[in-house]
Order: C-alpha cells, then structure tokens, then sequence
C-alpha cells in the first residue's frame, strides 16, 4: 500500500555521503537486547491433547456446580404472569383491546381475577410486559432529547431535531418532545388481595425506586428551579398520545414532571421486543407476614395503552428476585450444559491423547 | 489501494524534468559560462542563473503543502476513500447511523497515523538533503582570487571547482585541469554503476596544453552541451575559445556527481549540471512498491468481505421492508415517522436502511487492517535490522530493508536466482597452487595462510562480539573533519592492513574496493617451487654472465622460469602505486594490440629505435599512441611489408643482447623508482589476472612496469628484464585465451605465452614427439598436468593452463603479416581474427597450470543446501564461463557429485529444440519409469504415512507426463547462447520442462537481459515465488524483475542494491532472512491478517444478529462509541503485538530444520479455505455471544444499552482470548498488551459512562457500565460466554496438535525439547543427510518410537523395503555406501540414539515437490564402465563429476541432427527405451569418430 523507505537515506542516492565515512563513524552493530534480537522470554504452550486435557476437565468441573447452584437460585424465584391484552373473546379486557386509539377520552377499566398459589416473601416487584413492541427501533431509539429531559430550559423550548416530527405540536414545543415520551405506557394497575373474608383489600404499590438512581436524580431534572412545574413548563405542549400534560403525571412534587419515575422507566428502551418494565413495588411490612400471600387477587387495569395495531401484547408480571435478578434458568443450564461438554471432550481428548498422543509426539522425548 | 510511487526521487526528477522542458522552449541545448566572469557585485547576471543550483531537495512536502498534498496522495487509496465516503454517509440525517462526527473519528486516525509517518520519512529526507547540502568543496572565489571552501549548495553551474584525492564530486563537472602529468583523472563510479575498477578521465583537449596551474581567471570559454539527461554514459557538446575554435566534450571529459576522485592529486573543473540535473539524481530512482502474495491474497479476502458485506446489508434491508409490509398501514407507535411527519413506503426505507447498514457494518471491511498490517511491517523491518546475526562485522553493515512492504514474502518464496561472482563467492581471486611442468606444487603453506585468514575473522568476530564495538572515530561535528578522517581512512586502507577484516573494514569505510586485499596478495611460496625457481635464475644469471645461450639451460628448469614469465606478462595487468596518484600510463585499450600497423613493427624492430625509441617512451608514449598514430607514421616513410620483414630479417641480429639487458626503462621517473616494491599495486580487469601476478611476485617475479610496447618484469638475480611485446591477443570468450607475443629479452627469442581455460589449450598443446626422451616427458608432463587439473577442478579451483611456443622470425612475420591483413580486413574482420589467433595459438608447449580459489563466501555451500532443504530451487545465473561456474556450483555444493548432470549447449536453434526434446525424453525415460517400479511402490507407500508434504506432492506428481514437475536429483547446465534458443517463445515451455525437473540449474555466460528473461519467464509460466540475488550492475534487471530483489552490498558497489528490495551484506544472511525472518514475518502477518477478518466478522456479526430483534431497522446494542473504537482501540494492541512479536518456531529451530520453510512456500498458514474457516468460526462465535446475554436477559426490563455492553465486553474477551489460542510465544508483551486492552476498555467504558448525563445521544450510556460491574449476572456471562465461544478452536487446536500436527507444530515441539537432546537429534540429522535409504519421513521421524514393539514393527517395514529393493543391483551398494558414511566416531550410546530417534533429512525432504526423489537412490553408485576412461576427453563434464554425468551436445561443426547422448553408466538405463538406444548407439559412433 504505501511504499515508503525504512532508510530515507539510501532512497536519496547519496550512499557516498550518507554512508559510514562521512560523519556517522559510530558502528551499526545492532544492540545485543533480549528484545532487539527477539529473544524475550516467553511461555511457549503447545497446543496438544495431552496439555489441554487439564484445562477442559477444571472447567467442566467447575462450571457444572455453579450451573446447579445458579438453577437452583433462579427456580427459587416465585413469578406470576398475567396477559390482560384482551385478544380472546373470554378474557375481560376484550372489549377494552377493541378499541384502538390513543385519544379516546373514556377510560375503560377492566378487572382480572388471579390466583397466587405460592404465598410471596420477600419485597415482590410488578412489572408491566410488552410483547412485539420495538423499542429499540433504531429510529425510535432516538427520538428523544436529552437536554430537555435534563431540564435544560433552552431545549424544552426548542427541543432537538431528534424529536422530528414530535418536537412541535400546533408550534408549541413538545415536552417531552420524541416517539419513545409520545408512546409512553399509560395504562393503571391495581392491585387487590380477595381476602377469604370476602373484603377487597388493596395492596400498596410504591411507586418510587423503581428507576435507576442515576436517572432520577442525575439524569432527569424539571427544567428550572420552579418549584411550581405548570410555571416551569409554561410555553409548551404535552405529547399528542398524552392524556396529561407532564407537570400532572404524579401529584407528588418528588414524582412529577420529567422526574416522574413512570416516565423514566418508560424512556429507558428496552433492548428487546419482548421486553418488562418495572411498575411498582410491593415492600414487604413485616419479616412475620408474607408479602403476598396465597390467595386469590383482582388485577384491575385502566385500559389505555392500545397493543392490538402491531399485534402486541400486554402482560402484568409479579416477581420477587435473587441475588441475580428476576427468574431466568437459562444461565444455570448454559453452565451445566458447556461444563458437561467441556467434560467430555476432556474425555475424547484424553482417549485422543491415549491412542495418538505418542505416535508422532516428540514432546514425549524430552519425558 | 495502490498508492503512487511518487516520492523523493521521481519526484525530484519530475522537477527536474519541468525546468527543463522550461528551458526547452528557449533552446535545445545547454550553454555554460564561467560564473566568475560575471560579477554579480556589479549587477551583471550570470547567464548561468536559469540553471538547477546544487542545492538538492528530496523532500516531498513543505510546511505549507503537507496537508494538502499529503491527503490528496491518501486519497489514491481506495480504502481511505471508501472510508471517508462512509463517514460522509453518515452525514446524511435519513441513513445516518451515528454522530456524524464520531464516525469521522477512524477514517481521521487513520489519515493522520499516515500523514505522521509520512512526515517523519519526509524529516529524515530533509535531515539526509541537510547533511548532503552542507558538505564541503573548494570553489574559485573571484573576489578572493583562489579557491575557497563552500557547501556543496551554494555551488553553481559554471563555478570552477578543484577537486582533491577521494574527494566526492558534488556535481558534474567538466574536466578541465589535472595534476596528473597525463592529463588524466582517475575516479570510482562504484556508487552509480557498480563498478569498482578506477576509470579514467581526460581533460578537455584544449586545455591539455596547459601547465599543471589552471587558471580559472584566464578561462574564457563558453561550453555548450546536451540538456540534463539521465544517460550515464553519454555526454555531448564542445567548447567554443575564444578564438572561435571549437572542441568537442565527449563521456571521457565529465566527472559525474558522487563519484570520488582517486590516484589524482588535484582535479580542476567547471560545474555543468548541479543538484537536481546531475546525473547521478536523475538516475535515482526511489524505493519500488511491491506487492507482496500475502497481500494480493488478502485483497481477494478483502472483495469477499465486500460481498459479505453487501449480501448482509441486502438481507438487512429486504428483511426491513418485509417488515414494514406486514404492518401495513396500522403504523406502530415505534415505527417512527421521517422527520417531517411524512410515512415512509417500505421500499424506501428498505433502501435508506440498505445505505444505513453500510455504516453499521462499515466494521466488516477493515479499516484498520490496512495500517495495522503497516505497523507490523515496521515492526518486522526494524527487527530485522536490528539483527545481529545480520550484521556483518566486517563492514559495519547490516542488512537494509529498501521496500517495507514485502517483509513476508520473504517467507514464500520458491525460486531463488543467484548471480555467482561476489555473490556466492567473495569476488577475490586467490592463488591456491600451480603444477609446472608436470610436477603438482600443493602450495600447503598457503593453503593454511588462507585458513589462518578465516580464523582471524572468526576470532576477530568473536572479540567485538565480547568486546563490544571496534574503537571508532567519535562522530565528527564540522564537516571539515569529516573530511579530514574520510581522507585518512582511505589512504589508510591502501596501506596494508593486518588482517582481512581490517583491511575489508577500511576499504569499506573509504568506499574503495579498487586494491586487493592482503589475502590476495600475500602468497606463500611453496619452499620447493622457489629453491627451484632461484636456481633456475641464478643459472640464467651465470649463463647471462658467461654469454652462454640460454638454450643450455635444463629444460625443465628453463620451462619454470618461463611459467612464472607468463604468468607475469600474459596479462593486462597495469601497475600503480597507490597512494601517489598514478605516474604512469595505462591505456587498455591500446594494450590490446600494440603493434598497430606494420610501419609500428619496423620501427620497433629497428635497432635505432631499440637504442633510443625505448628512451622517450615514457614522455611520447602517450601522444603518440593515441593522439595520432599518423604523426607516428608520417615520421617514417612506409616501406611495403615485404620489404621490412626481409628488413627485419637482416637487421634483427645486429640488435645484440646488450641492449636487451638495458637497465630499468627510463620511462620510471624517480618517484616511481623510489617506491617499495610492496607498494606496488597491481590493476587488472579481471581479479584472476591479479592474483596470478601478485603469485609471480610471490616467486620474484614481478611485473614492475607495463607499457604499451613493453612489459618490464624483475627477476631474481637478474634484474628487471625489458620485455619487448609485440603482440597482444585479448581474452575472448570463444578462444577462452589470450596471448601475448614477446621478444624473450634473454633468449632473444620471439615467445608465444598463452594462457587459458585448460580445455581449450590441451588441445593446442603440439602432440609430443614420442620418439625422444623430451618427447615422452612431454608427454608425460602433459599427462600429469590433466591430472593435477581435474584435481584442481574438483577442488572447485578455476584452472588455467599455461603455454608457450617459440617462433621463428620467419613464421612470426609471416603470422604478423596475416594478422594485419586481418586487422585491416573490412569483412568479416572478427572471424579472420579469430583464424588468425588460432593460426598462431597451436603446437604449444605446455608449461603448467594454475588453481585459482574464487573463494567462496563464509558459508555458502551450507547456505546453500539449508536452502534448498527448505525446498527453495536455485538457479545459479552467471556471465562466467561455462568451467568455472561448473567448479563454482561444485565448491558449493550447488552440484552435487552424486547427482547427474546434463549439459546443453547447442549452436542453433534446432538443436536447441533437439536437445531439450532429448533431455525431457530423458528424465522421463528415467525418472518416470522408475518410480513405476514396485520397489519404488513399496517405498511410497511407506512414505504416504508420514508424507508431509503430500498435499503439494500429491498435486505435483500426479501431474500429465508432459509436464514433469518432479525434481530430479539432475543438474542442468546451459550456457547463454543455448540459453538464448530456450527462451525463444517455441522452445521456452521445453525449456521450463526441462529445467524444473532439475535440481539445480546453472546458467553460464548469461547476459543481463537473459538473467531477467528467465526470472521472468520462470516467474510467470510456473506462477513461484521468485527471489534474484545479486551484486553488481549487471543483476540489476534480474533483480528488478524478480518478486524479491536481494542485492549485495559490499563488493561490487551499490547499483545492485540501489536496486534491491533487501541489501544483504553477504550470501549466507539469505539463510536467516528467508528461514527465519522470512517465516516469521509470513507466519506472523498471515495469523494476523487472518485474525483480522475473524474479529471484525465476529463483531459486525453480532449486530446483525441483532438485527433479528429489532425489526432489521438499524439499530444497534453496542455504543457507537464502542463501536467506532472498538477497532482502533480496545482491540488493537494485542494483535499489533502478537503480529510483530510471535515466533511459531523459534530461531535455531528453522535455521536447523530448513524443512519448516515449506510452511511459507506452500501458503499454509493463510490459504484461501481458512479465511472462510475464520468467518465461520467467527460467526458461531457471534452467534455465542449475542445469544448467551440474549436468553441470560430475555424479557427482562433490561434496557437496550445495559444489555448492549455486556455483549461488547464478552465480544472483547473472547477476540482477546481467541488471539491467545493462536499466540504462540507469550512474552510479557502479549500479557501486558491484552491486560492493557481489557483495562482500557474498562476504563474507557466507566469514564465514557461517567462523563456526561445528557450527550452521546442517542445511547445515553450514563452509568451503565458502572451498574453492570455491581450485576453478578454480568461477570457469569464474562466467564462462560468466552468458554463456550472458544471451546470448538481450542478443542480443535488440540486434537490437531495431537492427531495431524503440522511441520511447524512439530519444529514448536521440537523446541521445547532440551537443548542437549535437541543437538544430538540435529546432529544425527546431519550425519545421515544424504544417506539415500529411507522409509522414514524427513525429520518428523525424530519421534521416539513408544515401545520396542512399535521400534521393531518399524523396522522390519524398513527392511521390507530394502528386500525388495535388493532386487536392483545397485541398491546393495548404496546399502554398503551409506554404511561406509556413517561415521566411525559416533559412540555406542549415540548409535543406539541414532536407532530408537531416526532422523533421515534424506533428499525427499530437500524436496518437496516430490515423493519421486527418494527411489533415485537407486539410480546412484553406477559401476563404472571400462569406457569411462576413454571418454574422458569427450566428456568434458567427467572431469567435474568423476561418477555419473550425462552430456548432450550437438557437435557445433556438423550440419547433421546427430545427437551425442552419453553415459558413462549405460547399464543402468536398461534396454525398455529403444530410440534412447537408438540414440545411444549414435552417440557412441559419434564418440568413435571424435576419438
């Protein structure tokens, strides 16, 4: 490619100068390092199945009790599922899920009785689960403008051309400008407990916690010092799907506005069509009474967020977790499965090693 | 990606070239005035001003053009254009798929990593023109009045400058004065053509008359030449006096910048061409682009990345539209509209995603590649110039690297062709020992003076290999005295020196190679030789004494003395001194016939002029032998020439003895008289003619003085004797002798003193007269001498017979009078000559012969045959003569005695055609049919089990009958005019045929123009690797044309290495370049290359995967961050460092096994199948770490970028972990450089993640990293992933490190072995190389068998083998000769060694081409034929090769197709071939009637 000259010297043609007579009388004699003659020391493995046999067997060793102990750990994680999207003609939320709009103004309530058969320890998280909804949609992705969700005032007045074409609504800017704000969840869940006695006990949700630390606080600020946010977000508009403008997502001042929790979780793309967000939390009170017990609840939903347009669904999930986050077995079988394999090609490799090892091996001499 | 060659020189050049045609337009040609006679002080212009001043400036750039200029040449490259096409994509908001300024981030690294480099090289250039501009020269100064120092840049056309012994000329300069009283200035020109001999220059006729003071102020001349050119050996123009005379400038009257003045004391002359138009800088040339087979290869995997590439983005963007359609009008709420709230239709987004995938996987197609793979040529360039063992003491050189770019084909190549003088051998001709009369002088004395001399090398070598560096000269700081110790350092390195080394080192240093070395000179005198030749010349002197006849004297005794006469005379050796500038006259060109015309030889034969002619001589001889030989001529009235020949006869005994005896000519003035006869240096054309006088000398007999018509040799006890030379015969090359005609100053006889190739002068030896004594000890003597002489030639000696022959007067001017009617002849002059030569040079009297060593370089002949282990052929190509490169070829080992040889030499161009017809017919005949033998079979089979090379042999030998690519254990010796018929376009495939079936060829008398047409067409036609190595100008072409050029550098001077893409010091350091440096650098760029395409597969894959999931629009997981830098960063260092760093095989392991370079040679490290081997295995590698973390986070909330990063860390890890699988060596460079890696991208990762809430939209990445570090399911996908990952390569490294190791697996075993364990295998190995029987694999059979069961089982395969090959007589005796080999010395315990490791280097693994070569084993060890004695003569290869050769010649006079086709072992060739019998039997009619 590029046809350059280590010696720049020589190219020139001046060899009868340049050479060692004229001024340069110091000997070329390369210097005698280690490094210059390339003789740095070094650990030469070879590749053979006699010297790899080891390591296949310690990994597969190893690997195969932490995959038991991760299956287990994930098995002991209780999770209960519900898919409210109305799409069977039984389910309560069928008529809800007919309707497809963003802007219906009636609010439609749907109830879904379950069952938890195993009563929940420790702190249980809800979590809302969307199927077939790219978020990670690369021009969705995008669609947001983190000045202004920084409250950056110059930005809530003017938000990026990322926003385009949900940056301005009737002139006024957007705020929160961009797709992923505009399709921000906006259906209710509540939950309640079906005593056996026959009363409906409603179950306290926390609705703070639930987004990342940094989010919240470093993150997301309403733009100015305003206490008052209708103040602070004066001159704007609030997203076309909106109900609410964003000053009056939460009544509580710590919950409102961009640092409404709901709406972070929401502005945190999920990675993956299929994906769970966390809604609320369940504290657990006290160390004596689990915190969900067995029993029968009602999930109640305020129906708003249409799925049915690009065949999606909606899920209500409640989960406690590990160490290792929610339930997921597959990590514990990815590390039975690849210590077994690891096992028994050791086992090939030491067969290997046993018919062919010495056949033309002269590692052998030096033993 | 071809980037333009332009650079310094052409660069230069093409400047050069735009004044000039500047100037075109005013006139064609160049007029110069004298600069001082303009005073610029006064306003006058110089008319000289247009003109190029002598400041020169190779720099491509200037402060304010690099930028520009440097981007503008990076752009030729297509990647940087692709680059920065991509980069500007992403400017375009609809396709964009990053910060458009981030994506600018590679294709700006890459450029300004270039542009820096590109600005360092341009700064040395600077440095290098800085130190060149600011030498020093005297310049006539008109308002000083004399001459005063300048830098050589403010020098001016038309400035006079004087010129002091070795000094450099700075520019091209007309010679207008010179101290020497000759008129003559003596300069090297080894720096611009290469040649080391001293050429003489003339001053410029008019000013011949001048006194030794030139006077610039009195100059008053106007010159006009030719415009600047580049032609070397043409310069045209006159000088116009004042006087309106005009004179013309010839080559002879220019001094060209770079050369250095020599032998004179002082030089005057007027600049003509300065700086840039010189010839010296229009002839330069910069460094050539190359581009190497790995690259071509990696191109091809370039195209196909390409085409993945594309058919990804395709699949990406259908898959888009798809996408789209199915939703149809129900847009979803995250199909997000085009900014202006317009819908997309998903044809267009189809294609918008298209170009957006283009960015995306931008990744796949290498941008780092390209400056990566530059980076580890530098690397791989600095460390092979910082090897030792490259180093050459001697000359404080090592080896340079001129072409960066081809470092691995080094490791690749499969021809080599090798110039033969100063190449393989040192270009130093030493006299070894003579044989005079009959009687062989071994010359033991000198024999060990010459081994002494290696020992001082060696020993030498070895104290500054202890000691450090040799005391040098400080630098020197002023250029003053930079001058002052070049000066020193020359005049030093004439004197003698202590040793070679010294004196090498010193020649060296002054850049002058003119003077042969004390090696050459210093002869031991064998003791006998000398007692015999003092005896003989005190007789002489007594006989002189007594006026006795000098044809008293023993015959034998008188035959001695005249041998070292010949020697002394029969040359064209011209004696000089050498510090004082040279005294005498030495005109080659008229030595070579001194009698010019008959009036010549009256004049000389007259007594008149032998009395006083010879006087004045010295003062005349010159103007009258060149100025005008009419001047001459007209002094004398021309008599016819019968009439001076009777003239003659009458007169010529009046010329008594006693003016022969005059004492030393006059022509020596004082100085000349006073120098030691030491000092005396002697000049010859060919270096063989020196060592023969400096032999003489050894004897006292020393040429002391040569003119144009006599040669003045001083002898023991006799004194200097004036030899009157009548007539030279020059050397040619079809006479292969020369001969010189003197009048014997003691005999007064008309001597005859032929030398010459020893086949051509037995012939002209007079058959003795067998009836007296003389004549049988003639015939005795000439029997013995061709004994001693193929001794002497098997030794590898160059041989010369020495010969001589009476005349009469009579039959001398009757032979005079031919020859001159010959000289004069218009028509067909050449052939009369050459009868008129013959004419005389018959019925000699042979007086003995003379070995000469061409010493070979230290080490070539194992050079050689580690080489040719390593599978490498070679040619040798030379201009020699046909006996002396045979010998050469012998001494090392290039020839093989054992092997067969077949000569072609044919006269036209049917026979040609007849001949190569014959030979194919013949190593088919042979070679073919043999290996159908079932022994043969046997054999085979029981190689196939271990046959590493099966893949290529299997490919070769199953190859048509046409095309026989087997190599033979044959030789092939041609010579240029053969060589001319076969490589006509009818005849070159034959050519080819034959020759590639050879094992090695030998080309004689070639001429540069055929050196590089068969480089080329072996390069072509067979599509190898070709490597031409050289050292002189006449290699240039070969060297150019070849894939690799090596030139020398050293003896011949720099052409050949200004030329070359690699200068070595000396032969055997194309060991270590190819075996190890070139397999390192092959092995390593290849992994790397290789390693390359994974990791970016890999990466790029992982986001299409994800492409899947996110509804193919684009999108993805990893930061661009990551993205972008992941290449130029995170990932970079380790391979950058295993690409320079990693030896597969270590240094004494490829010196010792020459086998492993096969590996190189057959492309295997890098062969098209594994780059698609690469992509596979990094797709299911992707395919591993995308999914992993896939279903580890499977509906989880986790968000797009906190899923993303874990990816790119598992990505990471497994890339680094993969380049630990194929890390070889792991130095504490490899550890440190991937911890580096993994640190960086950690550290990267958590400031990046850190840094800023609101930026890098639209990934956002704060705190991800940070949070993931606490996630304990992060650090188990971190350690399971890469497992799983890698699990197949490292499972399948080991099975086939264990199961099918290959040759390099097995040398990296080898390695690990301790060294004692290791020595004995390697000497075994030696031991048995050559031993032809074997069943055993080459080298792979150093394992140990396991068990005895295995031992035996082993064995008795072997000795299956050997009973059926019992079968064949000639086998046993191989059986007995190998035996006989092995040596006697090898203790039991080694024997038993020898047993359970058999290493059998057999020939089969010399050559890897072929299974064939191992059943030629039967072919070898021939009974010999009662008829071998008789054909000794026809056969003139017999005398190279005592045991088996074949000769196909056409006899040269006969018009009939009779083909000589011989064996002296005819047995063998058995009677299944009648047309060969045919042949034979024609052959041997033939051979009856020539004998």
């Amino acid at each position: 490619m590029m046809a350059t000259s280590y010696s720049a010297k020589d190219e020139d043609g001046h060899i009868t100068v340049s050479g060692p007579g004229a001024g340069t009388l110091r000997s070329k004699k390369p210097e005698n390092t280690a490094f210059k003659q390339q003789r740095l020391p070094a650990w030469q493995p070879i590749l053979t199945a006699g010297t790899v046999l080891p390591a296949f067997f310690i990994i597969g060793l190893i690997f195969i009790p932490i995959g038991i102990g991760l299956y287990v750990t994930s098995n002991n994680i209780k999770e209960f599922e519900i898919d409210y999207t109305g799409v069977d003609m039984s389910s309560p939320c069928f008529n809800c899920s007919q309707n497809y709009s963003w802007n219906s103004t009636r609010p439609c309530t749907c109830t879904i009785p379950f069952y938890l058969e195993t009563p929940y320890e420790s702190n249980v998280f809800m979590y809302y689960g969307l199927s077939n909804f790219y978020q990670n949609h690369r021009r969705y992705v995008k669609s947001r403008d983190d000045s202004q969700l920084n409250g950056d005032v110059g930005s809530l007045q003017k938000p990026s051309k990322e926003c385009e074409p949900y940056a301005y609504h009737e002139n006024r800017p957007v705020a929160p400008c961009g797709a992923i704000a505009n399709s921000m969840f906006n259906d209710t869940l509540e939950l309640f407990y079906n005593n056996p006695n026959g009363t409906k006990l409603q179950i306290p949700l926390t609705s703070t916690g639930i987004a990342w630390w940094t989010d919240k606080h470093v993150k997301f600020r309403n733009p100015g010092n305003d206490p008052n946010l209708t103040a602070a977000f004066q001159g704007t508009t609030k997203p076309v799907n909106w109900r609410r403008p964003v000053y009056e997502l939460d009544s509580d001042p710590e919950n409102n506005g961009f640092i409404n929790e709901d709406f972070i979780v929401w502005m945190r793309t999920a990675a993956l069509p299929t994906f769970r967000k966390l809604y609320r939390i369940i504290q657990k009170k006290n160390s004596m009474v689990p915190t969900l017990p067995r029993g029968n609840y009602t999930l109640e939903v305020v129906y708003n967020y249409p799925v049915r347009r690009f065949e999606g669904r909606k899920r209500v999930i409640l989960s406690t977790i590990s160490w290792m986050g929610g339930k997921n077995p597959f990590l514990g079988i990815a590390y039975m499965t690849v210590g077994s394999v690891c096992f028994l090609l050791g086992v090939v490799l030491l067969i290997i090693h046993h018919k062919y090892g010495n056949r033309n091996n002269s590692a052998d001499i030096s033993n | 990606m071809a980037r333009q060659r332009g650079d310094a020189g052409t660069n230069a050049a093409s400047k050069a070239r735009r004044q000039r045609k500047k100037k075109a337009k005013e006139n064609k040609t160049r007029t110069v005035h004298a600069s001082i006679r303009h005073d610029p002080s006064k306003g006058e212009e110089s008319p000289n001003r247009h003109y190029a001043n002598n400041k020169i400036k190779t720099t491509k750039y200037t402060v304010l053009s690099f930028l520009p200029k440097n981007l503008f040449e990076q752009f030729h490259r297509f990647a940087n254009v692709y680059f920065v096409f991509i980069a500007l994509l992403n400017f375009v908001p609809v396709v964009n798929a990053f910060q458009p300024e981030l994506a600018l981030a590679p294709v700006v690294f890459i450029l300004s990593v270039t542009a820096i480099k590109d600005l360092w090289e341009d700064y040395r250039r600077h440095r290098s023109d800085k130190e060149i501009n600011h030498m020093d020269c005297l310049v006539y100064g008109r308002a000083e009045g004399r001459y005063v120092e300048k830098y050589w840049k403010e020098v001016r056309v038309g400035d006079f400058i004087k010129l002091r012994c070795n000094e450099i000329l700075p520019a091209d300069v007309l010679l207008l004065s010179s101290s020497d009283p000759d008129r003559l200035c003596h300069i090297e020109t080894a720096t611009l053509d290469g040649e080391t001999n001293l050429k003489q220059r003339q001053v410029v006729r008019s000013f011949f008359e001048l006194d030794c003071d030139f006077d610039p102020l009195k100059y008053n001349s106007v010159i006009e030449c030719e415009k600047p050119n580049n032609d070397l050996n043409r310069f045209r123009g006159y000088i116009i006096h004042r006087s309106g005379r005009r004179d013309a400038l010839y080559k002879e009257n220019l001094l060209l910048r770079g050369c250095t003045i020599r032998n004179t004391e002082e030089a005057v002359g007027i600049v003509i061409y300065a700086g840039h138009e010189t010839k010296a800088m229009l002839n330069n040339n910069g460094p050539r682009y190359k581009r190497s087979k790995l690259e071509r290869q990696m191109n091809v995997d370039v195209f196909w990345c390409v085409i993945i590439l594309l058919v990804m983005c395709l699949f990406a963007a259908v898959g888009h539209g798809l996408w789209m359609f199915q939703y149809g009008d129900k847009r979803p709420v995250f199909d997000v509209l085009g900014p202006d709230g317009t819908d997309l239709s998903p044809i267009m987004s189809a294609i918008y995603l298209f170009l957006t995938m283009i960015i995306v996987f931008q990744v796949l197609i290498p941008i780092s590649l390209f400056v990566s793979i530059e980076i580890v040529k530098i690397c791989q360039v600095y460390f092979i110039h910082q090897d030792m063992d490259l180093y050459d003491e001697e000359t404080d050189s090592h080896l340079q690297c001129r072409a960066l770019n081809i470092t691995e084909d080094l490791g690749q190549m499969q021809y080599i062709f090798s110039d033969k003088t100063g190449t393989l051998t040192e270009n130093k001709m030493v006299f070894r020992r003579c044989t005079v009369t009959g009687v062989e002088y071994s010359h033991d004395a000198n024999a060990r003076r010459l081994a002494m001399y290696q020992e001082i090398d060696s020993e030498e070598e070895e104290c500054t290999s202890h000691g450090g560096t040799l005391p040098r000269r400080d630098s020197v700081t002023s250029h003053q005295s930079a001058r002052v110790v070049l000066r020193s350092q020359s005049t030093k390195s004439h004197r003698r020196t202590g040793s070679r080394a010294e004196a090498k080192r010193a020649s060296i240093l002054s850049k002058h190679t003119a003077f042969s070395s004390p090696m050459e000179k210093d002869i031991t005198p064998d003791p006998q030789l000398l007692d015999k030749v003092n005896e003989c010349s005190s007789q002489m002197d007594f006989m002189r004494f007594h006026s006795q006849p000098m044809s008293q004297l023993p015959s034998d005794l008188s035959d001695t003395i005249d041998f070292f006469i010949a020697l002394t005379i029969c040359n064209t050796v011209v004696v000089s001194s050498p510090n004082q500038p040279r005294q005498k006259v030495r005109m080659r060109f008229e030595l070579k016939s001194p009698v010019k015309t008959i009036e010549d030889f009256i004049k000389r034969f007259t007594p008149s002029r032998l009395t006083s002619g010879s006087n004045n001589s010295s003062s005349s001889s010159l103007i009258t032998n060149r100025s005008s030989n009419k001047g001459c001529s007209s002094l004398l009235s021309s008599p016819s020439a019968e009439s001076t020949l009777t003239k003659l006869d009458e007169e010529h005994p009046s010329g008594g003895l006693d003016h022969t005896f005059s004492p030393v000519p006059l022509c020596y003035d004082a100085k000349a008289l006073t120098l030691e006869e030491g000092e005396l240096r002697y000049e010859a054309e060919s270096p063989d003619e020196a060592a023969l006088v400096y032999a003489a000398k050894a004897y006292k007999c020393s040429l002391v003085g040569r003119l144009p018509d006599q040669v003045t040799v001083e002898l023991p006890h006799l004194g200097k004797l004036n030899f009157e030379l009548l007539h030279t015969l020059g050397f040619d090359s079809t006479r292969k002798r020369m001969s010189v005609v003197v009048r014997h100053p003691l005999t007064d006889q008309i001597t005859v003193y032929t030398k010459g190739a020893d086949s051509v002068i037995m012939d002209l030896i007079k058959p003795p007269d067998t009836g007296n004594s003389k004549g049988k000890r003639q015939k005795k003597n000439v029997y013995r001498t061709q004994n001693y002489l193929n001794q002497y030639a098997a030794d590898g000696l160059r041989t010369l017979c020495i010969a001589k022959k009476i005349l009469t007067k009579e039959e001398y001017a009757c032979w005079l009078q031919r020859h001159l009617q010959a000289e004069t002849s218009i028509q067909g002059r050449e052939q009369l000559l050459f009868e008129s030569a013959l004419r005389l040079e018959t019925n000699l009297q042979l007086l003995g012969a003379t070995g000469i060593e061409d010493r070979l370089q230290d080490g070539v002949p194992e050079t050689i045959a580690s080489l040719r282990k390593a599978g490498l052929q070679i040619w040798v190509l030379t201009g020699d003569k046909q006996e002396t490169a045979v010998n050469i070829a012998y001494a090392c080992k290039l020839l093989d005695p054992e092997e067969e040889i077949l000569t072609l030499n044919a006269d036209s161009q049917e026979a040609c055609a007849l001949l190569l017809e014959e030979s194919l017919h013949y190593i088919q005949a042979k070679f073919l049919c043999s290996s159908t033998e079932p022994a043969t079979k046997a054999l085979h089979t029981n190689l196939a089990l271990f046959d590493i090379y099966s893949s290529s042999s299997s490919s070769s030998s199953s190859s048509s009958h046409t095309t026989p690519f087997t190599v033979h254990r044959l030789g092939l010796v041609i010579d240029g005019r053969t060589l001319a018929y076969a490589l006509d376009k009818s005849l070159e495939d034959k050519f080819l045929a034959v020759a590639r079936s050879c094992r090695s060829v030998l080309c004689c008398r070639s001429t540069p123009l055929q050196k590089s047409m068969v480089v080329k067409l072996v390069r072509n036609k067979l599509k190898v690797m070709t490597l031409a190595i050289g050292d002189g100008a006449n290699d240039v072409s070969m060297i150019q044309v070849a894939d690799v050029g090596v030139g020398i550098s050293g003896q011949e001077g720099m052409q050949a290495v200004m030329a070359s893409d690699f200068a070595l010091p000396r032969f055997r350091y194309l060991h270590k370049l190819l075996l190890v440096h070139g397999h390192w650098c092959y092995s390593r760029l290849a992994n790397m290359i290789l390693y390359f395409f994974y990791k970016n597969a890999m990466f790029v894959a992982l986001i299409f995967w994800y492409q899947f999931y996110c509804g193919f629009s684009g999108s993805a997981m990893i930061d661009q961050w990551y993205l972008i830098f992941f290449n130029l960063m995170f990932s970079a260092f380790p391979q950058l460092i295993t690409g320079t760093l990693d030896k597969d095989v270590s240094a004494e392991t490829l010196q010792h096994l020459p086998q492993l370079y096969v590996n190189g040679q057959n492309s295997e490290e890098y062969k098209p199948y594994m780059f698609w081997m690469n992509m596979i295995d990094a797709f299911y590698q992707s395919l591993i770490c995308f999914f992993i973390p896939y279903f580890a986070y499977a509906d989880s909330d986790v968000d797009l970028f906190t899923w993303g990063t874990p990816i790119t860390t598992l990505a990471l890890i497994t890339i680094l972990l993969h380049l630990g699988i194929e890390t070889k060596t792991w130095t504490w460079m490899n550890w440190l450089s991937i911890g580096f890696s993994v640190a960086l991208f950690f550290t990267v990762a958590l400031c990046y993640n850190a840094s800023c809430p609101t930026c890098y939209s639209p990934s956002n990445p704060y705190w991800t990293m940070q949070r993931l570090l606490q996630d304990p399911v992060f650090y188990l996908l971190c350690v399971v992933t890469p497992f799983s990952a890698l699990l197949p390569r490292y499972f399948y490294r080991a099975c086939q490190g264990t199961l099918f190791p290959s040759p390099v697996q097995v040398g990296r075993q080898f390695d690990k072995l301790p060294a004692e364990t290791r020595r004995n295998i390697l000497s075994l190995s030696r031991v048995k190389v050559g031993s032809p029987l074997s069943a055993r694999p080459p080298f792979l059979s150093l394992t140990k068998p396991f068990t005895n069961d295995c031992n035996k089982k082993d064995q008795r395969s072997f000795q299956g083998s050997k009973t059926t090959q019992t079968k064949h007589g000639p086998v046993l005796q191989t059986e007995e000769e190998t035996g006989r080999q092995s040596p006697t010395g090898t203790t039991v315990g080694e024997q038993g060694f020898l047993d359970r490791y058999t290493l059998v280097p057999t020939e089969t693994d010399t050559l890897p081409y072929t299974k064939d070569a191992a059943p030629l084993s039967t072919e070898q060890h021939s009974p010999p034929t009662k008829g071998s004695e008789c054909l000794r003569k026809t056969l003139e290869l017999s005398s190279w090769n005592p045991s088996d050769s074949v000769q196909l010649s056409l006899p040269p006079d006969t018009d009939s197709h009779c083909v000589k086709y011989m064996r002296n072992s005819e047995e063998k060739l058995g009677s299944d071939h009648a047309f060969h019998q045919a042949h034979r039997t024609k052959a041997e009619d033939s051979l009856h009637t020539t004998l």
